[in-house]
């Protein structure tokens, strides 16, 4: 009886296992099934399988230290598996307090003047009101910048992110000519990013996918680090008005850490667009366009300057 | 019969005594001496880019690329002459360009190879430049670039040095100039030259063959390297006629720059009975079709955007017509390319002099006329620039780009110099076959 019910559990194991990244957790959970030391409790716990059998296993079998999971688990080249990320940017939430910037800075081990977010001063028409506009970088479906890049440093993965080797990157920047959005910012000097040695070791190699090489190009990297562990990017987090929504396609649904919204609903219902669409570079950030705002425009010193 | 061979031989061995590389005077040292301290001015701009990265320049994120692209533009186009003078008008059968052949072939082998170097500066990370052969992706402008100007490197140094073997035979066996070095290098360059009926059709032949591979290959070059621009979406690159605009803007600089090498090299040489007037006089006619053509590519990049005035296009041409790019924008217009057909239109300015220093502002402009296809577009993205420090805004190259980039200037005029000096800069066997002087003078055994 006990035999049967070791062999039905390895099945189960087996099956999980071919199931993915949700039957890698659920396989943690039985991590300890095979120590001969449990004692078996007597309480019986019903769990479903990937493939949708709910099988019963005794409580002292259940591990709820899940292992926290790391990028580097799975192929840099090819993305985080079950994930396709995608950004909303609520264009009438937006007062530019620069928020955004600073925790990219922050996350991305950035000298204050910079960051790969950007705050726009925007005006369709000389009658239409100005406003502000974040930019990420849009991480295109059709990304121009991937295709010039010689060297392979610069490729989309699965799970829609554009990404950038900085170990492959020959530093001929050629993709910042190409991207039209200027999402693109260089290494020039290590200087620029006035890093002490210790905040420069302490930026994990690859962790996140955009690291400070000299003479390097970067960008902002939708921070996939924080993505596939469920968690939001520090721009997302940082903002004080829940100007960013970010989410996973495939779950049609986005958040800014207030409220979720179901993803195709709201860009049909707040008639979402992308920037300059025309070009066909098919951008994974929609914008809400700047209607029924939050707050009344005002104009920032550095922005009259311009 | 074996004493007429002999009488022809005395002929040609007599030319190649004219035509013999000669020592330089005091100007040809000085201008030796120039290009040394340039260059080594240079190479410590550079070093001084190694050790701290391209912050030294004044690129920065928006104005990415600078005068070394812009410069790099510029020794491509230079080196289309190569194809012109010996390809295009071979194959035409204009016979007065043999004189000019050699000259042209150097400025194309010199202009490509700092080409290649120019590139190499401007990288980020020119130590990774292996990654080019290991992770090259062929879907790349960069990786055709790669490719077609390294073939057109190998084709036009074959042409330089398949025509120059009979010569530096015919130099070995004059007896002047026998420095050691020169006998080794010749022996051996000389390739075991003998002059015989069978290696003259050899060389003929091959000649043939690679003045006709040339021509698509320096189409190439050129057209790929208007493509770094016009595969992007940016105002001002993102056109139709780029390929078609440079090639044409490149052959009339090549041009340009035959003239002004064919003025100095007859003054320092005295080479009067070979390039004569009326090689100025054609060269000249030449400039102006070729200077016309660009005129009709320039009026098709400029007025028909401008007609049109599109939100983005508009904010760039208006900084080049009014704003602060207009004064060099209309100098390199007006002389680099109107008043240079104004001038050579006339007979008169179709003399040595006056063409020469034509050909110097054709030159100075094509330089400057790269700037303003690379720089005032860049500074207009899309997006506009907010938010970054002032000096961003705007790009002005420092010293060590300058130096650096003139640096690589004067390694190529260094290249051509140290040419000149070491082997005969007009072909003699077919200066010798023009004159009907018999230069296979060696029975077949």
């Amino acid at each position: 009886m006990i035999e049967e019910e070791t062999n039905s559990r390895r099945e189960f194991l087996e099956k999980s296992i071919v199931g993915g990244l949700t039957a890698l957790s659920a396989a943690s959970l039985f991590s300890s099934c095979h120590g001969d030391d449990v004692k078996e409790t007597g309480e019986k716990v019903k769990l479903l399988s990937p493939d949708g059998t709910i099988v019963e296993v005794d409580s002292a079998y259940i591990n709820t230290n899940i292992p926290e999971l790391h990028l580097s688990e799975h192929n840099i080249r090819e993305g985080v598996p079950g994930k396709k990320f995608v950004m909303v940017i609520d264009l009438s939430r937006c007062k530019n307090a620069r928020k955004c910037k600073e925790g990219c800075s922050k996350m991305h081990f950035l000298p204050k003047e910079r960051s790969y977010v950007k705050v726009e001063k925007m005006q369709d028409s000389e009658m239409a009101a100005p406003y502000w506009m974040p930019m990420t970088c849009f991480h295109c479906d059709n990304p121009p910048c991937t295709k010039v890049c010689p060297v392979d440093a610069t490729y989309k993965l699965s799970d829609g992110i554009v990404s950038i080797d900085n170990n492959r990157c020959i530093g001929c920047r050629f993709c910042m000519v190409a991207c039209p959005y200027s999402a693109r910012i260089f290494n020039w000097g290590e200087e620029l990013y006035g890093l002490n040695d210790a905040e420069a070791k302490a930026i994990p190699d690859h962790d996140a996918c955009s690291s400070h090489k000299l003479g390097t190009v970067e960008k902002c990297d939708f921070c996939p680090q924080m993505g596939e562990k469920n968690e939001l990017p520090d721009c997302v987090k940082a903002c004080p008005n829940g100007v960013f929504y970010f989410g996973n396609e495939y779950d049609d649904a986005v958040t800014n850490g207030d409220e979720t919204l179901q993803l195709s609903e709201l860009l049909k219902t707040k008639a979402a667009f992308r920037y300059l669409e025309e070009l066909g570079t098919k951008p994974r950030v929609y914008y809400l366009p700047p209607v029924n705002r939050l707050f009344p425009f005002k104009d920032s010193e550095e922005s009259k300057n311009s | 019969m074996e004493s007429d061979f002999k009488k022809e031989h005395e002929k040609l061995l007599d030319l190649t005594k004219e035509l013999m590389p000669q020592k330089f005077g005091r100007t040809g040292v000085i201008w030796v001496i120039s290009l040394v301290v340039i260059i080594a001015i240079g190479l410590v701009a550079y070093i001084h880019q190694l050790s701290k990265g391209l912050i030294i320049t004044d690129m920065r994120d928006y104005s990415s690329w600078g005068i070394y692209i812009s410069n790099f533009v510029f020794f491509v186009a230079i080196s289309l002459v190569g194809s012109l003078i010996s390809a295009i008008l071979k194959l035409t059968h204009a016979g007065w360009r043999t004189p000019l052949t050699r000259i042209a072939e150097v400025i194309a082998v010199s202009a490509i190879a700092f080409a290649g170097l120019t590139i190499i500066v401007d990288m980020g990370r020119p130590d990774r430049m292996i990654n080019l052969f290991i992770h090259g992706r062929i879907q790349s402008p960069i990786i055709w670039d790669v490719l077609v100007v390294t073939t057109y490197l190998v084709i036009s140094t074959l042409l330089l040095f398949i025509p120059l073997v009979p010569d530096i035979a015919l130099c070995r066996e004059t007896g002047v100039n026998p420095s050691f070095w020169n006998k080794k290098i010749f022996k051996f360059l000389s390739l075991n030259w003998k002059g015989k009926k069978s290696q003259f059709f050899l060389v003929h032949k091959s000649i043939r063959i690679l003045a006709v591979l040339i021509i698509p290959v320096a189409l190439g070059i050129h057209t790929v390297t208007s493509w770094l621009f016009a595969t992007t979406f940016r105002s001002g690159w993102d056109s139709t006629n780029f390929g078609a605009y440079f090639v044409s803007g490149a052959f009339m600089l090549g041009a340009g720059a035959v003239i002004a090498a064919m003025f100095l090299i007859r003054r320092q040489y005295k080479l009067e009975n070979h390039i004569t007037d009326a090689h100025f006089d054609k060269m000249g006619k030449l400039l102006v079709l070729l200077s016309l053509v660009y005129l009709y590519f320039n009026i098709n990049e400029y007025l028909v955007p401008a007609y049109k005035m599109k939100h983005g296009e508009a904010e760039h041409l208006n900084d080049l017509f009014t704003g602060h790019f207009s004064l060099m924008f209309w100098s390199v217009q007006f002389f680099g390319m109107i008043l240079p057909i104004f001038v050579l239109i006339s007979k008169k300015g179709r003399k040595p002099l006056p063409a020469f220093l034509i050909s110097i502002m054709v030159i100075i402009g094509a330089w400057f006329k790269r700037f303003l296809i690379v720089t005032p577009t860049l500074l207009h993205p899309f997006v506009p620039i907010q938010n970054v420090p002032d000096a961003w805004k705007s790009y002005n190259p420092t010293w060590e780009e300058w130096s650096i980039a003139f640096a690589t200037l004067a390694g190529a005029c260094l290249l051509m110099t140290i040419f000149i000096r070491v082997f005969p800069i007009i072909p003699i066997w077919e200066t010798a076959e023009e004159r009907g002087i018999i230069v296979d003078t060696h029975e077949e055994k």
